[in-house]
């Protein structure tokens, strides 16, 4: 399949990312080229087969609900890009 | 005898006999890391100091005859494994001041058993990759010919154990990135089973995909390693609970010389692929021939589905991709674009800037097939045909014991020869991809060269947990190859 420019813009939003204009045109034909070939996944008879997710050797992993120490802010904080005593420091959300 | 000649288990000896000493030997890798790196480009970060001190430790260790398995073992770490202290970029600009405040589990395992940390090995950003000309840093070139690709995502890492850098080195596997550099380099790699070993520390690319491995000279190297590195771990709810075996041992096997009882199955898929180099080919015949003389069985099977792996992955593991990375937004760790004024434009700013083209490419696709509409026919359609994949591998073991192999198409590439068209370069995966797709373990152990000198690796596959079989073959094959040149002069 064919993706549009306006499509890759699109999608471009949503994962939070902004392609610069002069990379545009080769993104839009290299998704292109790749979903193109993607697209013979169609003719893989699937019918009545069950999603594999993964291949782990269980499904669900339960552990006793045991308290531990954290490792505190000190840690957790330390490679924030910008930190006001324990916080994040995030540019404005509301206008 | 030159300190760099020295395998895991050769030095392990010679330490242990006190006839060399661990710093010797550091010192000895760190001034050849000096002298040839910047012809090679196998490090990001090489941290002498901390290298130099772990060897003291370990010399003092000697003394007090508290030897552990990797007492005064210089390795290398792909720079994609959390070690505290040292700053772990993934290749990628948007990491490049990130300070881990931990080690990852693999890491701990290699301290506790006293291994010396040389340094962090050059990838394909975030492991996406088969060239490790992806790296935002650097390009590394194949120790065999500067001129060629050591192969990705691992490419720092097993260029550097070709350069003879270090004893060997840890890389992970998501689709090949062991095994494919470790074939291009002429050296062995092991991608374990998916669950052998924890993730814990690892950063993410695809999480059902992903496996630390060992990248070493040779095949009892992989199996010291693999001894030290597997095992359930509490913080990575994929490990799987299952008995650790002493993989040392499969070694023991050979000892006799033979491989007789072991049945190989050659995949009728696989050579019938368009675009197999006749060398590749050549090479594989050969092996396959060497492997009969050992006594293995050999026998058509069917992987019906291989037409698909290439398609399959492509869609699984940038969906995982794109929500992996979603992480790196500016505001927790790594790289922040500080012109921005409000949060969303700073996200797209961040991402943007730091994120090289593959990686976002990626994420384009994983979030296209992951959206509203299209979910179905991508993801679930993929992970469908996962399922299909790995029956058919279950069938195939019916049959044989390992599974037979080229590791990649063709020998390694020429630096710049794909990089403007990545669905050639995601094609040269094709004998890979399918191991991480069904969890099953693989191997790649050096089995000839083109004309020009390059090595080609074999590829041998087992049953979910059954490394043993891949480390008897393979090492059986090893003693016997008798290949004429095992490392490259630099």
């Amino acid at each position: 399949m064919k993706i549009s420019k306006s499509e890759v813009e699109k999608i471009a939003h949503l994962a939070r990312l902004e392609i610069e204009d002069s990379q545009k045109e080769k993104m839009v034909e290299q998704l292109g080229n790749i979903l193109q070939y993607i697209d013979t996944l169609k003719d893989a008879d699937v019918d009545g087969v069950r999603l594999s997710s993964g291949v782990a050797a269980m499904n669900n992993v339960l552990r006793e609900d045991t308290p531990e120490a954290s490792p505190g802010p000190a840690v957790t904080l330390a490679n924030a890009p910008d930190r006001d005593d324990d916080f994040y420091v995030v540019p404005r959300v509301v206008k | 005898m030159e300190y760099h000649e020295l395998t895991i288990g050769s030095a392990i000896e010679r330490l242990t006999r006190r006839e060399i000493s661990a710093f010797e030997l550091t010192s000895a890798l760190l001034t050849r890391i000096e002298k040839y790196e910047d012809r090679i480009g196998a490090f990001i970060t090489v941290d002498k100091a901390g290298a130099l001190e772990q060897a003291k430790k370990a010399d003092q260790d000697i003394a007090a005859g508290r030897i552990s398995s990797l007492t005064g073992i210089p390795l290398a770490l792909k720079d994609i494994l959390c070690t505290k202290g040292i700053k772990t970029t993934c290749g990628s600009q948007i990491l490049e001041n990130f300070v881990p405040q931990y080690d990852g589990t693999v890491v701990s395992k290699l301290k506790n058993e006293g291994a010396v940390i040389l340094g962090k090995t050059n990838l394909d950003e975030f492991a996406m990759g088969s060239s490790t000309e992806n790296s935002s840093y650097k390009v590394t070139k194949n120790p065999w010919n500067p001129e060629y690709v050591p192969g990705g995502s691992s490419g720092g890492s097993a260029a550097a154990v070709a350069a003879r850098f270090c004893c060997a080195a840890l890389g992970t596997d998501t689709g090949g990135s062991i095994r494919q550099p470790a074939s291009h380099c002429g050296i062995v790699g092991i991608k374990p089973t998916y669950g052998r070993v924890s993730r814990f520390g690892l950063v993410s690319y695809a999480s059902s995909l992903d496996q630390i491995g060992p990248i070493t000279r040779d095949v009892r190297d992989a199996a010291i390693l693999l001894n030290v590195i597997s095992g359930h771990d509490k913080l990575d709810s994929t490990s799987a609970r299952v008995d650790v075996p002493d993989f040392t041992k499969a070694l023991d096997f050979f000892e006799k010389g033979s491989l007789k009882g072991m049945k190989a199955g050659i995949p009728k898929e696989y050579l019938s692929t368009e675009g197999i180099d006749p060398e590749v080919e050549k090479v594989f015949n050969h092996a396959k021939q060497l492997l009969t003389d050992l006594g293995v069985e050999m026998r058509e099977i069917s992987l019906p589905h291989t037409e698909y792996v290439v398609a399959a992955y492509y869609i699984i593991a940038p969906c995982e991709a794109s929500s992996n990375l979603a992480r790196y937004d500016g505001v927790k760790y790594g790289f922040r674009d500080r012109s921005s004024e409000d949060l969303i434009e700073m996200y797209k700013k961040t991402k943007s800037k730091g994120f090289g083209l593959e990686v976002q490419r990626r994420i384009i696709i994983g979030t296209y097939a992951l959206s509203a509409g299209y979910y179905d026919a991508y993801y679930g359609r993929a992970t469908k045909v996962r399922t299909l994949i790995t029956e058919d591998f279950s069938k195939a073991f019916e049959t044989c014991d390992f599974i037979l192999s080229p590791v990649a198409p063709a020998p390694a590439f020429k630096i710049g020869e794909k990089t403007d068209d990545p669905l050639t370069m995601y094609l040269t995966d094709i004998f890979t991809l399918s191991a991480n797709m069904a969890g099953i373990p693989g191997i790649s152990v050096p089995a000839g060269y083109s004309s020009k000198g390059l090595p080609i690796g074999l590829q041998m596959m087992a049953r979910k947990f059954d490394e043993m079989s891949l480390l008897k073959a393979g090492y059986g094959f090893e003693q016997n190859v008798g290949l004429s040149r095992k490392f490259p002069d630099l």
